[in-house]
């Protein structure tokens, strides 16, 4: 056990709305989702100290997380605008602990946002996402984009452990169920495995429902100290393990497609916390496509290796089964607004804990993971969060 | 072609001037450590495995299999458009490094996992040539 262990808390989340959001500005929701957050929280605005963001693709800022204070008003003593992809956000709260437990700052903002639909034209988005694809000299000249580089990881995955395109088509299933039962999922209308079957193909093995959604959105997260946390109003979710790895960017590169730095970052999360994957009462893994989830499901440990597919199939991951999985409907559903992605499953691991779901409740949930996946699975970060 | 000419060419850098130069007549070459013998891919100023900036290069055989593949049906611009649906591979070298390729000369459902291929250069501009990979002779086309 380290001594950051449940010294930090998450005290206020918030998430603005998803899908076409034509009538906000991209720093506009950061400061919306910042200022209902503190609310919830019960914090002024001024009581905050340190601000960690993440650009935007649609509104980008030379140093986003100083523009962002500057906007809401306020003087940060720790300030940083940070690129780790789809993990960002788990390693945003993980430095934001270190930084509190350290004595650096005293309350810590997390805010994100991004207009992939409204704030960008179609080739503007399709440039945006291609140009962030895969090396320049040694894959972009062979026409990779990123479903094609996750597709590589399924192909190879099903090959070694013969998973099936049923069991990869099950995940997405899933998410849109999830998604059905949350006020503010972009696609609620169900899917069978044969909607998923039948979809266009993207990159073989992907079809378009395997891929996660293009969406407008952001949210923010404020966190401070376990002493200052039990006396706000929200019942503090406590950070009681992180982990990070990061073993390549590019895929070609990748010294394994079907295991990844999760595996690492995994373990030192439990290993801080005490705990066990059989400890994890819910989990919001990071979905850009289906077979992320099928990977990291077998990374973090929460199923035998090659057995993440017969896992799906036993509805293990639905709500109601072992370990319900992102149920808020992940970025397959719920929304995936890009870089901001990954602050959604923190979100969602929050509301769970302190039982705020409704009709997606996962009863007495009291031990939530929560990992964040970037690049071609490439960046790493797990958390583990808890009541008390 | 105009096509050919609108997918990109790669803008080599100070550790992959030879490299591009060299495909671009056509062989494809390596670099690799002399202190613990291991060739990398890509190319780099110093070695990945051991640290040492003690380098050369060294002529690549050109063969391979496909480590892992896909057919990419929705691509990233018009120009890859044109030639939708078309493989993406992961090609595991004869040396040991892996690199990314296009899979040419063959029905891209017909590529799989473990098939030998064989490199060759197409031009993408007057001083550019990228490495391709199409079935080794002999495979089933």
């Amino acid at each position: 056990m380290s001594g950051l262990s449940g010294a930090t808390a998450i005290v206020g989340v918030a998430e603005t709305r998803l899908g076409k959001v034509p009538e906000l500005g991209c720093m506009q929701m950061c400061v919306q989702a910042a200022h209902e957050a503190a609310a919830e929280a019960g914090i002024k605005m001024s009581d905050i100290d340190a601000v960690l963001t993440v650009d935007s693709m649609a509104e980008p800022f030379r140093m986003h997380s100083v523009v962002l204070s500057e906007y809401l008003g306020i003087r940060p003593r720790y300030s940083m605008t940070n690129s780790l992809g789809g993990a960002t956000h788990c390693a945003m709260v993980s430095h934001a602990a270190a930084a509190l437990h350290a004595g650096l700052c005293d309350t810590v903002l997390i805010a994100t946002s991004d207009k992939l639909v409204t704030g960008l034209t179609k080739d503007q988005a399709i440039a945006a996402l291609a140009e962030n694809a895969g090396h320049a000299q040694y894959e972009r000249p062979y026409g990779p984009m990123i479903p094609a580089m996750y597709a590589l990881a399924a192909n190879r995955y099903m090959h070694q452990y013969g998973v099936t395109p049923e069991q990869m088509a099950e995940v997405a299933v899933v998410h849109r169920r999830h998604a059905g039962m949350h006020p503010n999922a972009q696609e609620k209308t169900p899917i069978t495995r044969e909607d998923v079957l039948a979809s266009k193909p993207v990159a073989m093995p992907l079809r378009v429902l395997d891929c996660s959604l293009v969406s407008d959105g952001g949210g923010a997260i404020i966190m401070t100290r376990a002493d200052r946390a039990r006396d706000l109003k929200q019942t503090p979710v406590f950070l009681l393990g992180v982990g990070e790895r990061h073993l390549n960017e590019f895929v070609h590169q990748a010294p394994d497609l079907t295991t990844c730095g999760a595996k690492d970052s995994g373990e030192q999360a439990f290993r801080m916390a005490g705990l066990a994957p059989k400890d994890m009462d819910v989990a919001m893994l990071y979905d850009c496509f289906t077979i992320t989830v099928l990977l990291l499901l077998e990374d973090l440990g929460f199923c035998p290796r090659g057995e993440a597919g017969a896992f799906v199939e036993s509805g293990a991951i639905a709500l109601g089964g072992a370990l319900p999985v992102n149920t808020h409907g992940g970025l397959l559903s719920h929304g995936h607004p890009g870089r901001p992605g990954g602050v959604f499953h923190i979100i969602e691991a929050v509301r769970q804990l302190r039982g705020q779901c409704d009709a997606r409740q996962v009863q007495d949930a009291a031990r939530a993971f929560v990992h964040g996946n970037g690049g071609i699975l490439s960046t790493h970060c797990s958390l583990i969060l808890g009541r008390d | 072609m105009a096509e050919t000419l609108s997918l990109p060419a790669p803008t080599p850098t100070g550790d992959s001037k030879e490299y591009w130069s060299a495909a671009n007549d056509g062989r494809l070459i390596l670099r690799a450590c002399r202190t613990c013998g291991k060739p990398m891919f890509y190319p780099r100023g110093h070695c990945p495995a051991c640290g040492s900036g003690d380098l050369e290069w060294r002529e690549a055989s050109g063969e391979g299999v496909v480590h892992a593949c896909t057919i990419v049906h929705r691509a990233p611009d018009q120009a890859f458009r044109a030639r939708a649906p078309y493989v993406i591979a992961l090609v595991d070298l004869k040396e040991g490094p892996r690199m990314m390729a296009n899979i040419t000369d063959c029905p891209p459902e017909e590529v799989r996992i473990g098939m030998p291929v064989t490199v060759w250069f197409e031009a993408r501009s007057e001083t550019i040539a990228i490495p391709q990979f199409r079935p080794a002779q002999g495979e089933k086309k």
